[in-house]
C-alpha cells in the first residue's frame, strides 16, 4: 500500500465529512437540503459548477484521450467548453427564473400536466445513473490500483461517503466538497502542467517539436484522425459535446442554488474561466504522460489510458506527487457523484414524491426525510450496478449520458422557452423519442457489439456504425417535439407562454 | 406558481407586460443579440471537426510542429471565453431593459 496516498484519502475524506457535518446544521428544510436555500454567490456557484462538471472522465479520462490518441483526445475538451456558450446564451437564465428545485419544474412552468413532470423526472434518474455508474466503475478501479483495497471495497467507500455528504448535508455539503475539489484539481493540474513544461524548455514549440517523434504514432499523434476515423462519427461526437451539457439535469440544478437570473450567469462566466483553464491545461497532462510515462507503460497500467495523469505525477514528482494527484482523482469522483446522487434524490422527492404524488402538499419534514431516503436508494442502485459492471468497459456511458441530455432534455428545455405553439404533446414525444432513441443507438452500436471478442460487451456487428448516437438522436428528439406539437389537436396556451416568455426575461414572480 | 400567488402577478397581468412596449423592446434586444452569436458559435465549433474529418488543411504546419489544427482548436477556447464576457456586457443591458419593464408592469396594476 501506498502510504503517502492512504493518508491523503483519508484527509480528503476528513475534510469532507467536516464540511458535512456543519452543512447538516444548515440543512433543515426542503429548499437548503435541494439548493443551499438558493443562496450561493456567484464565484461560489461557478467552483461547484466546475467541480461538478469536471469528472474522472475529464480529468484522467482526457490526459488518457491526448496521451494516446494526441489530438482526437483533444477534442472531448474542445467540446466540454464550448458547450458553456449554449447554457450561457440559451438556458442558464431563464431556467433560473422558472424553476425551483429541479429541470422539471422550469418544464412545469408551462405545463401543469403531472405526466410531463413524471417523464422529465424519470429522464433526470436515468441520466444521474449511467453517469454515476462510469465514475463508480472507474472510482472502484482507481483505489484498487493505488491503495492495494479490492474493487467491492472500493466501491463501497465511495458509495457509502456519498451517501453520507448527500442525506446528512444536502446541497450545502454537496456545494462545498465540489468547491473544495475544483481548488484541488486545479491545482494539482496547474503545478503538473508547470513541471511538464519546464521539462520541455519552458517552450510550447519545442513541446510539439518533441511530441512528433515521443509516440508510436509519431507525426500522426499531432494531426486529427487517429482514433475517429468516420467523418459522421466524429460530427456525432461532437454534436452530443456540445449540446449535452446545457440538459444534464446535475449541472442545470446548480443554477437553482444562487439568488438570482444576474447571479447564474456570473457563475457560468466564473466557471466557463475555470473549466476552459482547467482544459487547456489536458493539453501537457497528455502530452507529458505519452512523452515521460510512453504508450507501452499508460496501456499496460489501464488499457483506456485512465492511469496516465497519476503515472505521470509519479513520473515527473516522484511519490508523494503520485500520492497527491490520486488523491485529487478521489476528491474529483467523490465531488461529482454527490451531485448525481443529489440531482436524482431531488427528482424522486420533489418531483415524483411531492408534486405527483402528494400534489404539492407535503409538509417541509415529510420531503426531506423522502429525499433523503431517495437519496439512499439511489446510491444503492447505483453501487450494485457499479459491483456488477466491474470487467465492462463503461466510459461510454458519460457520453451515453450527455447523447441523452442533448435528445431527450435540451429540445423540450428549448421549446418551452422560445417556442410560442409548443404543447404537452410535443413536450412528451420530444422526451420518450429523444431517451429512447439515444439508448437504443448506443444499445447496437461498437460500444456494445464488436466483431473482436473483449473489445465490447457482446461479439457481433454493430448496426449503428457510430459510436455516439447524437448525430442521429438529437434531431429526432427536436423533430419528435416538433410533430408532437403540430400533430396533436391541442391548442397552444398563447397566455401561459406570455407568462413563461415575462418570467424567463424579466424575472418578474420569481 | 406559488410566485404568483406571492406578488399577485395575475395572468392578464403578464399578457399586458408580455404586449407592452418595453417588454417587446427587450425581447427584440434580445433576438437581435442571442441570435446571430448562437448560429455564429455553432458554424465556428462545427467547422473544426468538419476540416479534420473531410480536408487535410488543417495539418499544415503553423509555427514549428503546431499544425493549424492546434491552432483553431485553441481558437475555439478564445471564442468561448470572448463570448462569454461579450455577454456579460450586453446582459447588463438587458438587465436594464428588463428593470423598465417591472416598473412599467408595476405602474398598470
Amino acid at each position: 500500500m501506498n502510504t503517502p496516498a492512504f493518508l491523503m484519502f483519508l484527509g480528503i475524506v476528513f475534510v469532507t465529512l467536516i464540511i458535512t457535518y456543519y452543512a447538516s446544521k444548515k440543512t433543515k428544510n426542503a429548499s437548503e437540503f435541494y439548493t443551499a436555500g438558493g443562496g450561493l454567490t456567484g464565484w461560489q456557484n461557478g467552483m461547484a459548477i466546475a467541480g461538478d462538471y469536471m469528472s474522472a472522465a475529464s480529468f484522467l479520462g482526457i490526459a488518457g484521450a491526448v496521451a494516446l490518441t494526441g489530438f482526437d483526445g483533444f477534442f472531448y475538451s474542445i467540446g466540454f467548453l464550448v458547450a458553456y456558450l449554449v447554457v450561457l446564451y440559451l438556458v442558464a437564465e431563464p431556467l433560473r427564473n422558472l424553476g425551483k428545485y429541479t429541470f422539471a419544474d422550469m418544464i412545469a412552468a408551462r405545463f401543469d400536466a403531472k405526466r410531463i413532470r413524471g417523464f422529465a423526472a424519470m429522464n433526470t434518474i436515468a441520466i444521474s445513473i449511467f453517469y454515476m455508474i462510469a465514475q463508480l466503475v472507474g472510482a472502484g478501479a482507481l483505489i484498487k490500483l493505488l491503495l492495494g483495497l479490492d474493487y467491492t471495497t472500493s466501491v463501497l467507500i465511495v458509495g457509502v461517503l456519498m451517501t453520507v455528504y448527500v442525506i446528512f448535508g444536502g446541497m450545502h455539503a454537496t456545494s462545498w466538497v465540489q468547491i473544495i475539489k475544483a481548488i484541488l484539481l486545479m491545482g494539482g493540474t496547474f503545478l503538473i502542467s508547470i513541471i511538464v513544461l519546464a521539462k520541455f524548455n519552458w517552450s510550447i514549440t519545442d513541446m510539439f517539436d518533441q511530441m512528433r517523434t515521443a509516440t508510436p504514432l509519431k507525426e500522426s499523434f499531432l494531426n486529427p484522425g487517429v482514433k475517429y476515423k468516420i467523418g459522421l462519427d466524429t460530427i456525432s461526437l461532437n454534436m452530443g459535446l456540445v449540446l449535452g451539457t446545457a440538459g444534464l439535469p446535475h449541472i442545470l440544478v446548480r443554477f437553482f442554488t444562487v439568488k438570482d437570473a444576474k447571479t447564474a450567469r456570473s457563475s457560468v462566466v466564473y466557471a466557463t474561466w475555470i473549466i476552459g483553464i482547467f482544459y487547456v491545461m489536458t493539453i501537457f497532462l497528455g502530452f507529458g504522460a505519452a512523452a515521460f510515462v510512453g504508450n507501452s507503460e499508460i496501456v499496460a497500467a489501464n488499457p483506456a489510458g485512465n492511469m496516465a495523469a497519476p503515472l505521470l505525477a509519479k513520473a515527473v514528482g516522484g511519490d508523494m506527487m503520485f500520492a497527491f494527484i490520486s488523491a485529487v482523482a478521489f476528491a474529483t469522483i467523490l465531488a461529482v457523484v454527490a451531485g448525481l446522487v443529489l440531482t436524482a434524490a431531488s427528482a424522486f422527492a420533489h418531483d415524483f414524491y411531492n408534486e405527483i404524488l402528494r400534489k404539492g402538499k407535503a409538509t417541509e419534514k415529510q420531503q426531506v426525510s423522502m429525499a433523503r431516503w431517495a437519496a439512499i436508494g439511489v446510491s444503492i442502485i447505483s453501487i450494485i450496478l457499479a459491483l456488477g459492471a466491474q470487467t465492462l468497459n463503461v466510459a461510454f456511458l458519460v457520453s451515453l449520458a450527455f447523447a441523452v441530455a442533448a435528445s431527450a432534455n435540451l429540445p423540450v428545455i428549448i421549446y418551452t422557452i422560445y417556442w410560442k405553439r409548443f404543447n404537452t404533446t410535443g413536450a412528451i414525444w420530444a422526451m420518450v423519442v429523444g431517451l429512447i432513441s439515444a439508448v437504443g443507438l448506443v444499445l447496437i452500436s461498437p460500444n456494445v457489439f464488436s466483431p473482436e471478442a473483449g473489445k465490447a460487451i457482446f461479439v457481433g456487428n454493430p448496426i449503428f456504425p457510430y459510436t455516439t448516437p447524437g448525430i442521429v438522436s438529437i434531431p429526432l428528439g427536436f423533430i419528435a417535439g416538433y410533430l408532437g406539437t403540430i400533430f396533436s389537436s391541442q391548442k397552444s396556451d398563447v397566455k401561459k407562454f406570455e407568462e413563461v416568455l415575462v418570467k424567463s426575461n424579466t424575472g418578474i414572480g420569481i | 406558481m406559488e410566485a404568483q400567488k406571492t406578488n399577485n402577478i395575475s395572468e392578464s397581468d403578464y399578457t399586458s407586460i408580455a404586449h407592452s412596449a418595453a417588454f417587446q423592446k427587450l425581447l427584440s434586444e434580445k433576438k437581435k443579440f442571442i441570435i446571430p452569436i448562437t448560429i455564429f458559435f455553432f458554424c465556428f465549433y462545427f467547422a473544426l471537426p468538419i476540416l479534420t474529418s473531410y480536408t487535410s488543411i488543417l495539418n499544415h504546419k503553423f509555427i514549428g510542429s503546431i499544425t493549424w489544427a492546434w491552432v483553431f482548436a485553441f481558437l475555439q477556447f478564445v471564442m468561448t471565453w470572448g463570448l462569454c464576457m461579450l455577454y456579460s456586457k450586453k446582459a447588463a443591458k438587458f438587465d436594464k431593459l428588463a428593470d423598465e419593464v417591472i416598473h412599467e408592469g408595476g405602474k398598470n396594476e
